[in-house]
């Protein structure tokens, strides 16, 4: 698979894939996607880097270990659901507030930091278990 | 009873508990001496108790509790009576004195702590036991007196035959606990009290009750197995492997005492019918008889000790089915006798072990002189026991004889039955109180001295108060036996008996008695041959039969292990399947619920095609014949689940669908270039026969299933609920993603909880590298 | 249209419960990743199908358009497919280790917990 158009392509596929994965998670809440969906796309575009330049390379490339970013997901996706408990509602509650920021108005929500926890977890699990077969053909 | 005493009252159950919990850190700092603090526990008790005998000897009673589980009744409830109160009072109070004991017995033990624990939490159990009200709760103390002896007796597990003991003595009486239980179920459904007051004020509810038998069995089933009735009582003897106080607790005044206190308690409801006053008095009179006679066999004290103990309890049982009231004040008397003399020489026979290292009576002698103290209380024990005068124990054969005299051959029969007995235990009373002391002085490991203060306080503390209480015998009857005579017949009762001999019938048969006893003595050595001979004749007891069964047991569930669990996958999955199949297809069968034919299908063209996709890539499946194709397939049916969610409304299913599809064909593809495995299918035609059978019935059953759901009307509250509130409250549009990370957060949480637990097993998995079990080089060529 | 997905699913469940019988890991390996789907499509159809309209309110409405989708088994479904990923991830792992450690594909060949001719427990206390 190590053709030099496939090399070629690669970086700028991957670059666009993992864009387009936080594109298709932020905009989960009201159109189709969301934290599970853009995960697997992030995964898929990891899995396309490594088919290319090898299971080092992506290591290399995410620099954080993948299960613990899958580990930073599972606990931001928790904080997100204990942020509800002092405000007085039940755990997981959402939450919501609205700056406007230069002129926007951003809906920033618990809810989308738990998507986002989601997200983490689905790519840093995945990648770690994809990698981990393919970097069995590696020393 | 006002809340102030109440709630003592309710602290005097946790207590014994509190005080396991802190009982080895406590010894951890102050070693034995931590017993002088942990006696605190039951003297307090004893004294809080003590409190009511006012009120109960007034023939009132003390009730209390809590609710526990309010929605079914069930209350978490004492009743104190004279019996109740009796018995609280003896546990405690001789309890006092044996965690005493046991600070001297076991000093430098390293287990003290432990030991201190269980006794009090044995101690906790029986004190619950005695006093409780509802049944619930007599039947978890009941069941927790079985798992705290268990402990107490297998104290010294490193010993084969201290396991043993433990585990059979757990075994005998829990299952007579399950029996127990039973039959206080029957109890309840009979009469529809789940109370013990209730019950004993119900009258002849129980009497008259189709039921009776039954529940009469099942109590009996309970009581006997824990009072160590013949057959049930090898288990007794046996937890003689327990260190010496526990035996002397346990076999003295509670555990085996707790069948009687049932029997004594059930009387006035069970009471007084032929069933009961013929299974009692036979069972109690052969157990009576059983139990001297192995008693006189054997020569160690705690041995013998534990069959008189057995013999005891036969003649509480016999007393209490007896049936009259003089029958039932004996069988009062001679528990509280019982339960000081038996204490006291359990405790000296721990004792002299203690000081000699010899527990056998043909080589004790004249260690009077080095442990006087030790003297006094065993001769004191044993003068009682035997019923000699100015003893409680007078009192009691008085009393025994006094009731049994009716001059109805029935009753001829049981006097004869406890003259012999009571002529025996005489004689083992004076083997193990007065022997050992007397004559001449036998070789010993240890050179014999008097132990200390910790050791003989409880036995001469006993010893004299067999004494004194037959001395001022009318307060003590005012304050114990009568109100607990009374308890135990359900009529006011006065109990009467007195040191003061009075000539008649009773005396008579007392000096009988006290004949024979003394013949027995004199000819201890041909009886003892006697017994083993007959013994041997016989070559089989209960105790053997225990093993015989518990081996059979293991055998047993061995092979019904290897018939279920055979260890193949395959007959697993087979037998699982075809069940799943005959669950969903015979309930519709039988019931008549299969779904009515559908309507031809109106499906477009490319829909169509897409599910010949699914089809083919199925079919591609079962026909793969290398790894290739069978990759490719399970790609098209996935690309074609994914097509279906993407035309049927569900683009988010789609997504997801095809991007973890693509994923399983890359990481299938990555194992299976490096498993060389052919998927191609060997099975012989039998088998795939059978297995197209299942998987096709499986099919058609899930089928079948959908069908009848489809044409049954949609209940969409949910749905509608997430539709109407998505927006509204959860501002979101996407009504499937809020689901996910809002309406069902929690889910969520836990799922990708999952999602990460599973790739921190595979990547364990991959990472993990057994020791190679062939040499390295073996394995390198491979 | 039912119908047609009831048989469907039935045709998922028989095909995959076939493999699944089967004694090869990796023909068992392919039959539990139908099954799911056939799992997927069960909770899916029950749920009742409608064409092509997805659950989102559309910008600017306040409700759903009429006849769109039940987004209920729609949300099962989708974490349900990415937990039935991992695991098939977690079972392929475990046979595929497992035919390293023993050499061998077929279940019956699998019998390192529970041995053939297993003998009694010691008799002892």
């Amino acid at each position: 698979m190590r053709t030099l158009i496939f090399r070629t392509a690669a970086p700028y596929l991957t670059a666009l894939m993992l864009l387009l994965s936080i594109f298709v998670l932020l905009r989960g809440h009201n159109e189709p996607g969301g934290g599970f969906i853009g995960g697997l796309i992030a995964v898929s575009a990891f899995a396309i880097h490594g088919i290319a330049f090898g299971v080092h390379q992506v290591r290399r490339t995410m620099y954080f270990h993948p299960m613990a970013i899958s580990g930073f997901g599972l606990l931001l996706a928790v904080l997100a659901g204990l942020v509800s408990l002092p405000a007085g509602a039940p755990l997981l509650t959402g939450l919501w507030v609205s700056p406007t920021v230069g002129g926007i108005t951003l809906d920033l929500s618990t809810v989308l930091l738990f998507d986002i926890g989601v997200y983490l977890v689905v790519v840093g699990s995945i990648t770690s278990i994809a990698l981990a077969l393919e970097g069995r053909e590696e020393p | 009873m006002g809340t102030g005493a109440q709630s003592l009252t309710l602290l005097a159950l946790l207590l014994p508990f509190l005080g396991a919990i802190i009982a080895p850190v406590l010894t951890r700092f102050l070693k034995h001496n931590a017993a002088w603090i942990l006696a605190l526990i039951p003297l307090w008790l004893f004294i809080h108790f003590a409190g009511f005998l006012e009120t109960v000897a007034g023939g009132n009673s003390v009730s209390g509790g809590l609710d526990w589980v309010p929605s079914l009744g069930v209350r978490f409830s004492w009743y104190l009576d004279g019996l109740s109160l009796t018995f609280a009072l003896l546990i405690s109070g001789i309890g006092t004195l044996i965690v005493l004991y046991s600070g001297g017995y076991l000093k430098g033990h390293v287990q003290q702590g432990r030991f201190f624990s269980f006794i009090l939490m044995f101690m906790g159990a029986m004190q619950g036991l005695v006093i409780s009200d509802s049944f619930l709760m007599l039947f978890v103390f009941w069941e927790l007196t079985s798992i705290t002896s268990f402990l107490l007796i297998g104290f010294d597990h490193d010993r084969e035959a201290a396991r043993r003991a433990a585990l059979q003595a757990l075994i005998v009486t829990g299952l007579g606990g399950l029996s127990l239980l039973a039959g206080l179920l029957v109890i309840w459904g009979a009469t529809g009290t789940q109370d013990l007051s209730t019950l004993l004020a119900s009258g002849d509810a129980m009497r008259e009750s189709p039921l009776y038998l039954l529940a009469l069995v099942l109590v009996l089933g309970g009581a006997f197995t824990k009072s160590a009735q013949f057959p049930f009582h090898f288990w007794l003897p046996n937890a003689m492997q327990a260190p010496t106080p526990v035996s002397a607790y346990l076999h003295s005044a509670t555990m085996v005492k707790a069948g009687v206190y049932l029997l004594m308690r059930l009387n006035p409801a069970f009471g007084e019918t032929v069933a009961w006053e013929t299974i009692l008095p036979v069972f109690g009179g052969t157990t009576l008889i059983v139990g001297t006679h192995l008693a006189n066999r054997h020569t160690d004290m705690n041995l013998m000790h534990a069959y008189t103990t057995v013999a005891s309890l036969g003649l509480l049982v016999m007393l209490t089915g007896f049936g009259a009231e003089k029958a039932i004040e004996a069988a009062v008397l001679y528990l509280i006798a019982h339960s000081m003399f038996k204490g006291a020489l359990f405790m000296v026979a721990g004792l002299i072990d203690h000081e000699t290292g010899v527990r056998d009576i043909r080589r004790l002698g004249g260690i009077g002189r080095a442990m006087p103290l030790t003297f006094a209380a065993g001769l004191l024990a044993a003068l009682s026991m035997g019923g000699l005068p100015l003893f409680f124990g007078f009192l009691a054969k008085e009393e025994i004889y006094a009731a049994l005299g009716t001059g109805t051959p029935w009753a001829t029969v049981l006097i004869l039955v406890a003259i012999v007995g009571n002529a025996l235990m005489f004689a083992v009373a004076f083997m193990v109180g007065l022997k050992p002391f007397i004559g001449k002085r036998g070789e010993t490991p240890k050179k014999a001295h008097e132990g200390p203060p910790l050791l003989w306080t409880g036995p001469l503390v006993l010893g004299v108060s067999g004494m004194i209480g037959a001395l001022l015998s009318e307060p003590a009857h005012a304050l114990f036996s009568s109100p607990m005579a009374s308890a135990v017949s359900g009529t006011a009762v006065e109990v009467h008996a007195s040191t003061v001999p009075h000539i008649g019938l009773p005396l008579l048969l007392s000096l009988m008695t006290i004949a024979l006893g003394v013949g027995f003595y004199l000819m201890q050595e041909r009886m003892r041959d006697g017994v083993a001979g007959s013994l041997k004749a016989i070559g089989w007891g209960p105790d053997r039969g225990f093993d015989q069964a518990m081996r059979g047991l293991l055998r047993l569930s061995f092979r019904v292990t290897k018939i279920i669990q055979n260890g193949r996958l395959d007959i697993y999955l087979t037998v699982t399947f075809a069940m799943v199949a005959l669950t969903l297809l015979l309930p519709m069968v039988i019931f008549d619920e299969l779904p009515s034919m559908p309507d031809m299908p109106m499906l477009l063209p490319h829909e169509w095609t897409i599910v010949a996709i699914a089809v083919i890539g199925l079919g591609a499946m079962v026909y793969a014949k290398d790894r290739l194709t069978a990759i490719v397939s399970l790609g098209i049916q996935g690309l074609a689940v994914a097509l279906l969610f993407m035309l049927f409304g569900a683009p988010d299913l789609s997504f997801t669908q095809f991007m973890i599809e693509t994923l399983s064909v890359v990481i299938l593809a990555l194992v299976m270039t490096r498993l060389r495995l052919s998927p191609t299918d060997h099975r012989p035609a039998g088998e795939k026969a059978m297995d197209v059978t299942i998987a096709g019935a499986c099919g058609l059953a899930f089928g079948l299933l959908l069908l009848k759901v489809t044409q049954i009307p949609f209940d969409d509250t949910l749905s509608q609920f997430f539709e109407a509130h998505s927006l509204a409250i959860a501002h979101g549009r996407n009504i499937v993603n809020v689901i996910i990370v809002d309406f069902r957060g929690l889910d969520t949480l836990g799922e990708i909880a999952v999602v990460m637990i599973a790739g921190l097993a595979i990547l364990a998995l991959i990472r993990v590298t057994t020791p190679p079990k062939q040499p390295v080089s073996a394995r390198e060529g491979s | 249209m039912e119908t047609v997905f009831s048989i469907l699913v039935g045709l998922f469940f028989a095909v995959g419960i076939y493999l699944i019988l089967s004694k090869h890991v990796i023909r068992i390996l392919l039959g539990i990743a139908i099954f799911s789907n056939a799992v997927n499509l069960l909770i899916f159809t029950s749920g009742r199908i409608v064409r092509s309209t997805a659950p989102i309110i559309p910008m600017g409405e306040q409700v759903l358009p009429a006849g769109a989708a039940n987004p209920l088994p729609q949300a099962l479904i989708l974490t349900a497919i990415v937990i039935s990923f991992s695991f098939f991830a977690f079972i392929l792992v475990l046979a595929f280790r497992a035919y390293q450690e023993m050499g061998v594909d077929h279940t019956a060949g699998m019998r390192v917990a529970e041995p053939e001719g297993e003998r009694l427990p010691p008799m002892g206390y």
